[in-house]
């Protein structure tokens, strides 16, 4: 059965190699190419681009032959929120320190899944900061100050 | 007797104090995320990996393959109990374990699947230890042309014989190699692929991506299609198999371990193919196929000993060749580079303690599992009640300060992110991130024995196929891929792999 384009898995995966086989491509036009004798930084990179963008090609033809569904469901909640707690980590290790970004990370991770329970995720997240810090900074002796500028 | 001289001074290593511990920790994580839901062996030794930083690597190795094949006793587990299986590789045994768990007879189909699996075990160390080291002395005399075709061939086959769509595993093996060679060009020095951040010249850390797909994508895969759990019975009854189950066991549990072992060799077969084939042998030649899916004892024994015979001769190419077969060999190769050994046949002759030690660790793993988890029973039981909006927090409290140990550098934290996000929209459109793997550890290794080969040869790509050794991994290359290909086959293989 044909599905509307937006939702054709094999179009979307072709879409997306072709893509990145393209940008591999432009930018690998900056490194010398060489010959096969001497392979300059090139070489490998464009011949696989080539490769991917064939791949790329063949996959989509397929998709608007057959045109498959995407598979599963996807929860926007935790597509946002997950990559979203894990970057929130990386800026509060810089300005703020450890303790600060691991209760960022564990109170939007767990606002990501289905059920959020104010009382369970606040004991969690305690439980998980004070649990890795003694692991990670105590224990294992990372070098990490748990708050900045105090 | 060579080998009962490498065995013994493997025991030696396994033995050392230090090594049974790591061990100990290994099996018991792997038994733990094999029974706690919606985490596999790959996320976790994905997440563990930093921690292992400043472990020896022998240690360190022991310790993450004993996550791998505990988890997959944890994984048989919990098919047995509640019908559902921990790992993919369990979903055969839940068929008849489960039935045989609702007849009260959850502790005879546990011990006997323990058995099956230590056996395998047993065999296919020897197997690892035979094979193991005339594989590396071949591969010693390798020139480039022919590890570079051998790397193709591992790379064609695994792709393959993966799940889901061929040419999707195909095109996601380029991917990966593309991404294994972001960073500085070992011959030149120039940047690739860059962008001009400075975290990225020494190429994109393989825990970074490890933890984004397998870890992050996965949970948000979890939450996107959450599973009900119902622990069916917290009766497991008695542990000993009767006579009679032992008796009926022995046969399936020999053709398993043989059927896995065998398929375990083969880059790109996944446990799943091991055991749904050795069940379905165990259910035709049956003189009583009927009694199948209504607790026969057969089709839990048989599966479950192919499915640790697999996992297994998995490690095979990989100590040997530097070959993963796997994405768990994957991360394990990953695991070897991050300690700062060079995967590859030198790593027999230039750490035998590393390969012998493995070997036999993995034998004594296999005891310590069956030791400790049959009494522990119950304690599993009980994890198994643990919700998942407890668990993925804790993992990804795991990962990030994993990812961000590794360098001090929060640019690794956003990369994991967005790979997280990458790794999510590969699986909606069917494309496996597991061949993406296999490609992104070997892509550095590639280039440079391509680079080595058509040097040696003055330019001239006809290289690969003018060695004879070349010649064979090319051949066998074509022919899988031909093979493969053919519509008869093309339809089994959607049968089978799903």
């Amino acid at each position: 059965m044909k599905s509307a384009l937006g939702k054709n898995k094999d179009f979307w995966a072709g879409m997306m190699l072709i893509v990145i086989g393209a940008a591999a491509m432009f930018i690998a036009r900056d490194y010398r190419f060489g010959s096969a004798l001497r392979m300059g930084p090139g070489f490998f990179p464009t011949i696989l681009s080539g490769i991917l963008i064939a791949f790329g090609v063949c996959i989509t033809a397929v998709g608007l032959r057959s045109g498959e569904k995407i598979q599963g469901n996807l929860s926007l909640r935790a597509f946002l929120l997950l990559p979203l707690s894990l970057v929130l980590f990386g800026v509060l290790m810089d300005l703020a320190g450890f303790i600060p970004a691991l209760t960022a990370l564990v109170f939007v991770s767990a606002a990501s899944g289905r059920e959020f329970k104010w009382g369970e995720v606040m004991l969690l997240t305690t439980v998980l900061t004070v649990a890795s810090t003694a692991l990670f900074i105590w224990g294992l002796g990372l070098p990490y100050p748990l708050l900045k500028g105090f | 007797m060579e080998l009962l001289h490498n065995l013994v001074f493997g025991f030696g290593v396994a033995l050392s104090l230090q090594n049974v511990l790591y061990c100990f920790i290994g099996v018991m994580v792997g038994t733990l995320i094999g029974v706690l839901p919606g985490i596999g062996p790959m996320a976790t030794i994905a997440m563990l990996l930093p921690l292992t930083y400043n472990v020896p690597p022998v240690a360190a190795m022991i310790m993450l393959a004993g996550i791998y094949y505990g988890a997959m006793y944890g994984g048989s587990t919990t098919s047995i109990l509640v019908n559902l299986p921990g790992e993919t590789a369990s979903v055969i045994t839940c068929i008849d374990g489960y039935q045989m768990a609702r007849q009260g007879r959850a502790g005879a189909a546990l011990a006997i699947s323990a058995i099956g699996s230590f056996f395998a075990g047993t065999v296919c160390t020897l197997i690892v230890a035979m094979f193991g080291p005339p594989l590396a002395n071949m591969a010693l005399k390798f020139g480039s042309p022919e590890y570079f075709s051998l790397m193709l061939m591992g790379l064609v086959t695994a792709a393959v014989l993966a799940q889901g769509d061929m040419l999707k595993s195909l095109a996601m093996v380029v991917l990966g190699l593309l991404l294994g060679i972001v960073g500085s060009d070992v011959d030149s020095g120039v940047k690739r692929f860059c962008f001009g951040v400075f975290e990225l010249a020494d190429g994109i850390g393989f825990v970074i991506i490890a933890v984004g797909v397998f870890a992050v994508g996965e949970i948000i895969s979890n939450l996107s299609d959450p599973e009900e759990r119902v622990v069916f019975t917290s009766k497991v009854g008695s542990l000993y198999p009767t006579r009679q189950d032992l008796k009926q066991s022995t046969a399936p549990i020999l053709r398993g371990t043989v059927l896995g072992a065998f398929l375990g060799i083969l880059p790109g077969t996944t446990p799943s193919i091991a055991t749904f084939a050795a069940y379905m042998i165990e259910k035709k030649i049956a003189k009583d196929p009927s009694r199948f899916g209504h607790g026969a004892i057969e089709g839990v024994a048989s599966p479950e000993a192919a499915n640790n015979a697999d996992a297994q001769c998995k490690f095979i190419p990989m100590l040997s060749l530097g070959i993963p077969a796997s994405g768990t060999m994957a991360l394990m190769l990953g695991a070897l580079m991050i300690h700062g050994i060079t995967p590859g046949p030198g790593v027999m002759t230039s750490k035998p303690d590393l390969f012998w030690g493995m070997i036999a660790s993995m034998w004594i793993g296999n005891l310590m599992l069956v030791i400790i988890n049959l009494p522990l029973i119950g304690m599993w039981v009980s994890l198994l009640k643990v919700p998942y909006r407890l668990l993925f927090p804790a993992i990804m409290v795991f990962s990030a300060i994993g990812i961000y140990s590794t360098n001090n550098a929060s640019f690794d934290v956003y990369l994991a992110a967005l790979f997280g996000v990458l790794g999510i929209a590969w699986r909606m459109f069917g494309c496996s991130p597991v061949p993406m793997l296999l490609g992104f550890v070997l892509g550095p290794m590639m280039e440079e024995n391509l680079r080595r080969a058509l040097q040696v040869s003055n330019g001239d790509p006809t290289v690969l196929v003018t060695r004879p050794i070349s010649l064979a991994f090319i051949v066998v290359s074509v022919l899988i891929l031909v093979i493969m290909t053919m519509p008869a086959v093309k339809k089994r293989r959607s049968d089978i792999t799903g």
